[in-house]
């Protein structure tokens, strides 16, 4: 589905990413993990053609991410709050995004009710604007409006930070689900150990922009996770 | 203490993300201020001698119209001054105490350019007056006290931009003035004079502006003393939010939805509010014009000047910042099902509607001679023809990011209407002016409309050709742009 070859971003001579190779196929649950710095959001944002690559390409389902804009109908993502806009109602961002996606009204409401649980109660009809939600249901929108129109790849930029307990395991039940359809592509990026291994199939460790360990998930995945990054 | 402030300071100016950019803009203003300061310190020589001239006893003349100088200053105030910046939250659990906090934040506002300027008019007069042979006592008097009725304006500002109570008495206060003065009813300089006059007559009242002075510093002081808590005075305001689909503009496809969401941006954001009722401001902003009130804008060329600005009011304040308006989520829009023509086109569209309806409201004009409503169709015809093209044009290149909720907080400033538009509306204003005279002195006078008209049109007519090229420029800006709008202002 994503193929990453030769790629190489650098920031005033120091390099932020490399990564000569790199193949994640249709329906991969991608776990990326990795210190602060270690080029998680650069990869993140190069796949969505928000910065461009020093050298080298991506493609998506064979389209040349940075010159050809046809991955966007299949791609969707939630990096940052920049992916929210504050003066909407959540109802209102969730059908702004749908009708992008091509998806109306009523579809979006159905689609919502599977979230009830995920929101808590604490979204929907709340009479806010997401500018004045709290960091945690500003994320809960954003993570379900990345869900909306059935995308081929979602990319999710540390989806657990801000969440309380709860919404954690509700996320990664609403991951696994996801990835238990088989042809959903979902990268997904975190700090936390515990949650990448329970909702990937594989994971990528980066260091300093490169890619020093890949892994498919096993039993031993976590203690071999935990011996690398307890220096 | 001060001067560990002083270097915040110093640095937040030197670093923040436009201060390379704006270096053109802030050295106009600074020659702007310079020009202010040279035409005020020449008045404040030369009035004495001026009024003197003309036969009417100079300080007894001033001191008449002092009031309405307040009052101007207060309103000039209320729009341009800004409020004291400062980011306080991190302060508020250092080992500072809130009082310094307060204290250094209201200080720093004395030294706006609003309150020195009028030294530089006060202080010539005084010493003229005493040259004169004026009573020394007495005109220092007078000097300290109207100083401090200056200042007095300066709390007055900040307390009526976070108390709506203060802001709304006095803007009941001065509509009652003006409706008074102007029928007639009450010639309330009449009433003042004599206040301003006793200053010099009898120095030691000039006790009353001081101690007005101190007690409104007290006030202000003590008002955000205590509002200094997080869920008090720096609490951003947060409004109940209703969910509207405006449905009828689905029929527009995705060129509805974009227009949907801009609805609600202008609504709900009074950054983006006050482009609105500034294109109202613009459209009377031609009675300058047609109706013979300043002698040097007479002559057809300044029709057309004015037909533009009255038409063109939204174009200038909003189409101006397009797309600066979506800075804060732009990668969301830049990663979304998004093509740029219909980006564009919806904001175009916006404009087009806009300029429509206030050519429509204008049409109040038609008082002051068919011409003169012709002028206003004209400028309208160029503004939908060629600026709107102008500004979606410039903006690809503007990217300073617009922080929508920036006017919220209680101590945040107010950027809707600043220097910088108006320096960048020059060019688009020019250009017709130029193309009216060659009509006008080569041809005849209807010949100078029909050039602008006609450039209107023609633009009109290259729609997609100018939007395909537009459209190409964004792409190519796209990651400087995404860059510049990460900064934050």
């Amino acid at each position: 589905m994503i193929h990453v070859e030769n790629l190489t971003k650098t920031y005033a001579g120091t390099t932020v990413l490399n990564i000569p190779n790199l193949e994640i196929p249709k329906g991969e649950s991608f776990g990326l993990v990795g210190n602060n710095g270690a080029g998680k959001t650069t990869f993140f944002s190069l796949l969505l053609d928000l910065i461009s690559p020093d050298s080298g390409k991506i493609t998506s389902n064979n389209i040349l991410i940075s010159t050809d804009e046809g991955w966007k109908p299949f791609t969707t993502a939630f990096i940052d709050e920049t992916f929210l806009i504050g003066y909407l109602t959540p109802e209102e961002y969730f059908y702004f995004i749908g009708e992008l996606r091509g998806r109306k009204k009523p579809e979006v409401d159905e689609f919502l009710q599977r979230f009830t649980e995920f929101f808590n109660g604490e979204i929907l009809n709340g009479k806010k604007y997401l500018r004045d939600l709290s960091k945690g249901n500003s994320k809960k929108v954003g993570i379900v409006a990345a869900l909306i129109g059935e995308p081929e790849v979602v990319i999710l930029d540390e989806p657990f930070a801000n969440l309380d307990p709860t919404t954690q395991f509700r996320l990664k039940k609403i991951i696994r689900e996801i990835a238990a359809q088989g042809d959903v592509t979902i990268l997904v990026s975190s700090h936390d150990l515990q949650h990448t291994v329970e909702i990937s199939n594989r994971i990528v460790v980066l260091e300093k922009g490169e890619i020093v360990k890949d892994i498919q998930t096993t039993v031993e995945t976590m203690k071999e996770l935990e011996t690398f990054f307890a220096v | 203490m001060v001067k560990m402030f002083f270097s915040l300071e110093w640095k937040s100016f030197v670093r923040s993300a436009g201060f390379k950019a704006n270096m053109f803009i802030k050295i106009i203003m600074v020659l702007a201020a310079l020009y202010f300061i040279l035409v005020f310190t020449a008045l404040g020589v030369g009035m004495y001698y001026i009024l003197q001239k003309q036969g009417l006893p100079p300080l007894e003349t001033v001191n008449r119209f002092l009031i309405i100088y307040l009052l101007i200053d207060l309103v000039i105030r209320y729009f341009l001054q800004k409020m004291p910046v400062m980011n306080i939250r991190p302060f508020l659990v250092q080992n500072i105490s809130r009082k310094n906090i307060v204290a250094y934040s209201l200080g720093k506002t004395l030294f706006s350019i609003f309150n020195i300027l009028h030294l530089f008019l006060l202080l010539p007069l005084t010493i003229v007056l005493i040259v004169e042979g004026f009573d020394p006592a007495g005109a220092i008097a007078w000097f300290i006290g109207v100083s401090s009725l200056i200042l007095v304006n300066n709390f007055l500002n900040i307390l009526s931009n976070n108390k709506s109570l203060v802001l709304y008495s006095i803007a009941m206060i001065l509509v009652a003035v003006v409706l008074f003065t102007y029928y007639g009813i009450l010639d309330i300089t009449a009433y003042t004079q004599p206040l301003f006059d006793s200053l010099y007559a009898n120095p030691v009242l000039v006790a009353i502006p001081v101690l007005l002075l101190v007690f409104i510093a007290w006030i202000t002081f003590s008002f955000f003393l205590k509002n200094l808590f997080l869920d008090s005075g720096l609490k951003e305001k947060k409004s109940d939010a209703q969910t509207e689909n405006y449905t009828w503009l689905n029929r527009y496809g995705v060129l509805g939805t974009f227009i949907k969401n801009d609805i609600k941006l202008i609504k709900r954001n009074k950054r983006s509010r006050t482009t609105i009722i500034m294109s109202v401001l613009f459209i009377f902003y031609g009675l300058l014009f047609f109706t013979g009130g300043i002698e040097a804008y007479e002559g057809p060329v300044w029709r057309i000047f004015a037909g533009i600005f009255v038409t063109g009011g939204f174009i200038f304040t909003f189409g101006q910042f397009v797309p600066s308006w979506d800075s804060s989520y732009y990668p969301l829009m830049m990663s979304q099902n998004i093509q740029y023509r219909e980006y564009l086109n919806s904001k175009w569209w916006l404009m087009v509607i806009a300029t429509i309806f206030t050519t429509i409201i204008a049409s109040f004009y038609l008082y002051f001679g068919w011409e003169v409503y012709l002028a206003i169709l004209v400028g309208a015809v160029y503004n939908i023809g060629v600026n709107a093209h102008l500004v979606l044009l410039g903006g690809a290149f503007i990217r300073t990011p617009i922080d929508l909720t920036n006017n919220k907080n209680i101590m945040g400033n107010k950027q809707a209407f600043n220097s910088k538009t108006l320096l960048l509306t020059l060019p688009k204003l020019i250009l017709p002016l130029g193309l009216y005279v060659l009509g006008h002195y080569l041809f005849e006078p209807n010949a100078g409309y029909l050039m602008v008209a006609g450039a209107g049109v023609l633009g009109f007519a290259l729609k997609n050709k100018v939007f395909t090229l537009i459209e190409k420029i964004y792409k190519t800006e796209k990651y400087k742009t995404i860059a510049a709008y990460s900064q934050k202002a």
